[in-house]
């Protein structure tokens, strides 16, 4: 599903593996990893770039609206929002602004309140399987030999096993639920985080501050989460925001199939109800739209912000000035001149 | 070869653990799906299915042991029972007549949306700052924000009911014999418009990115400024010299793609009842079809794992720093 973009904005998903078994360095072309002392100035560098960047602050002002939304909607819509309060399949009019459902439900606060459901497992999904993806890097990273091997063969494993069907077996069998939607998404979501994390965490294990970490006696936990961790929040900081994007999407894909909990309200459970109580063929467009494009609007805006990352961390991908350009010269060269 | 023969072993590894992970699910989720589905079906299953279906759930009384044993043997082997839902036709049929819709779906949109992707990441990285470098990105990371099943959804509406361009369920209309026709083909073709559409839509973004990422790393390297001191044509630097080194993660890609494909459509299957394995699992899922779902995971984790072994045998054939290793 959103997979393919989620991986490609963060980091070229297939350049990992390529270059993996071979020498074990990262795809980080030409990023440049800061000593351990810079480590401060160099993630406000970040900060101050992404402040700086349009697409990022683009991307942050559509995230908070949909934020604020999911927070006010108890406020604008008190009722439940499944209530029946207007006949069946009206179109949007200026008593339902979004028109109504096949049931006579309110589409604007099915939407509204759906946000907050599809939010809070997008972002749980996105920070626990993060979570699980740093300390697997890093203990990869930071012990190498057996524990690498065994860790490395885990994260391939579950990296080459298909999400969306092992998604579907898993819901099959657990009880229906959100805490299942939560724990299945993340058991499947975890292994690509864990390999960009590793392969970025390897790079600096090799540099010479840890190495004097590990010499002046530091304990392994502080060097990991001290020494490593610091130096590649911004690969961190894209992880994260891909697992979000990835939960969003692959909780509304589930939900749609009808394997999530059918009871809560959230986009894609109101896409399966649309879906099922056949609003694409009785023309009712109203219906099936606007949750579709609140998941696009959010995984749109997480994405923004994902390659603002990019460009703020990797000078290469900025964007370069038309004036700058006489003939046809490659201006990959010029930057990096 | 010893990275062929190590990567051999490393699919078969996960061949295992998905095996594994089949046998102990019903056998260790709570809520008890096995009661769950007999409560259901009791009733219209013959005792010789009840049987089967003790064994491969395990609800028989042999050790744990014996019955992992004889379920690894009976997959390998390809006994994978009988399905319930269709009765009596044996699991491996039903997935012999869905599997190769699936091929015919997801492989036609992976190959157009690679191609197309990448010869547009090509492009943009060639020509930085030019209409496909500046235009195209934001656009497609925005098509391809949207969920598959929701394109899939807006594509049935539009073109299908709204416009009524192109049918709008199964593979081939009811009233056409499947046949080597053209009649026939053309009909398969109509009905494949839509659904692969919206899988080259949502995935041609990736593509184009992942290449272009690439393509501007390899555009700096000193042999590219070699080539054009030659005054070779920029045509001939741009897909000989550049794009043929910046080709090699996306080769990678496609093979992770290809598997991708077999269970990926799966949406896109689902919503426009295409009669490929994905619209088949959940069918199976909502039936409990247990036999049936273990089945159609394991195929397709068998075909993902065994176009990722093609594409390493590819690999190394095309990167000789891998067989100089």
């Amino acid at each position: 599903m959103t997979t393919s973009i989620a991986n490609t904005a963060s980091s070229l998903p297939g350049e990992t593996r390529a270059v993996d078994p071979l020498t074990g360095k990262t795809p980080d072309g030409g990023a440049g990893l800061p000593s351990g002392g810079s480590v401060r100035r160099s993630n406000q560098g970040l900060v101050h770039g992404l402040l700086t960047n349009k697409k990022a602050m683009t991307g942050a002002a559509i995230l908070l609206v949909f934020i604020a939304l999911a927070l006010l909607a108890p406020v604008l819509y008190p009722d439940n929002p499944s209530k029946i309060t207007g006949m069946a399949s009206q179109e949007p009019d200026a008593e339902f602004w979004l028109g109504t459902t096949a049931k006579g439900q309110d589409v604007l606060a099915l939407t509204i309140h759906g946000a907050r459901s599809s939010l809070f497992v997008g972002l749980t999904v996105g920070f626990a399987s993060t979570f699980i993806g740093i300390l697997v890097g890093l203990a990869s990273a930071y012990f190498g030999k057996f524990i690498d091997e065994a860790l490395s063969l885990t994260t391939n494993v579950f990296l080459l096993l298909p999400g969306l069907p092992l998604l579907v077996i898993l819901a099959a069998f657990l009880p229906p639920g959100l805490g299942t939607v939560i724990l299945v998404l993340v058991v499947t979501g975890w292994a690509g985080s864990a390999r960009v994390l590793r392969s970025q965490a390897l790079s600096i294990r090799s540099k010479d501050f840890v190495a004097a970490a590990v010499v002046t006696g530091e304990r392994p936990l502080r060097i990991m989460f001290g020494e490593i961790l610091p130096n590649m929040a911004s690969i961190v900081m894209g992880t994260l925001l891909a697992c979000i994007i990835y939960g969003i999407g692959a909780q509304a894909g589930l939900e749609f199939l009808g394997l999530g909990d059918v009871s809560t309200v959230s986009w894609g459970n109101n896409l399966y109800w649309a879906g099922n109580e056949g609003a694409l063929l009785t023309g009712s467009w109203w219906v099936f739209v606007p949750s579709g494009l609140c998941i696009a609007l959010v995984a749109f805006s997480l994405a923004l912000i994902n390659y603002a990352v990019d460009e703020v961390t990797n000078p290469r991908l900025r964007k370069i000035r038309k004036t700058a350009k006489t003939n046809q010269i490659p201006t990959g060269k010029r930057a990096a001149a | 070869m010893r990275f062929i023969l190590r990567r051999l072993g490393f699919y078969l590894i996960a061949f295992w653990v998905s095996i594994t992970l089949n046998f102990l699910l019903p056998r260790f989720m709570p809520g008890d799906p096995v009661s769950r589905m007999f409560a259901r079906t009791q009733d219209r299953m013959q005792p010789e299915q009840i049987e089967q279906l003790r064994k491969l759930l395990g609800v028989d009384d042999r050790p744990l042991w014996e019955q992992y044993v004889g379920y690894v043997h009976n997959m390998i082997t390809g006994q994978m029972g009988v399905s319930i839902s269709r009765f009596p036709a044996p699991v491996t049929e039903v997935i012999g007549s869905q599997v190769g819709w699936t091929l015919l779906l997801g492989g036609t949109a992976l190959v157009i949306a690679a191609v197309v992707g990448n010869l547009l990441g090509i492009l943009a990285a060639w020509r930085r700052g030019g209409a496909v470098d500046s235009a195209l990105p934001p656009l497609l990371i925005f098509i391809g924000s949207f969920p598959y099943f929701w394109l899939a959804m807006g594509a049935l509406y539009l073109f299908g009911v709204t416009l009524g361009w192109f049918p709008i369920r199964h593979a081939f209309s009811d009233t056409i014999e499947p046949s080597y026709s053209w009649a026939f083909v053309s009909d398969v073709g109509m009905h494949l418009v839509l659904p692969a559409l919206t899988i080259v839509l949502v995935s041609i973004g990736g593509w184009m990115l992942g290449m272009r990422n690439t393509m501007i790393a390899t555009n700096a390297e000193d042999y590219i400024t070699m080539a054009q001191a030659k005054g070779l044509r920029p045509g001939r630097i741009m897909f000989r010299y550049a794009a043929r080194n910046a080709m090699l993660p996306s080769v990678t890609a496609f093979g992770m793609s290809l598997g991708f494909v077999v269970g990926g459509a799966l949406l896109t299957e689902v919503v426009f009842a295409y009669p490929g394995v994905g619209y088949q699992l959940l069918a199976a899922v909502q039936g409990l079809d247990y036999p049936l779902m273990q089945g159609l995971f394991l195929t397709i984790t068998a075909a993902v794992l065994l176009a990722n072994f093609l594409v390493d045998i590819l690999y190394v054939r095309l990167d000789p720093r891998v067989r100089s290793n």
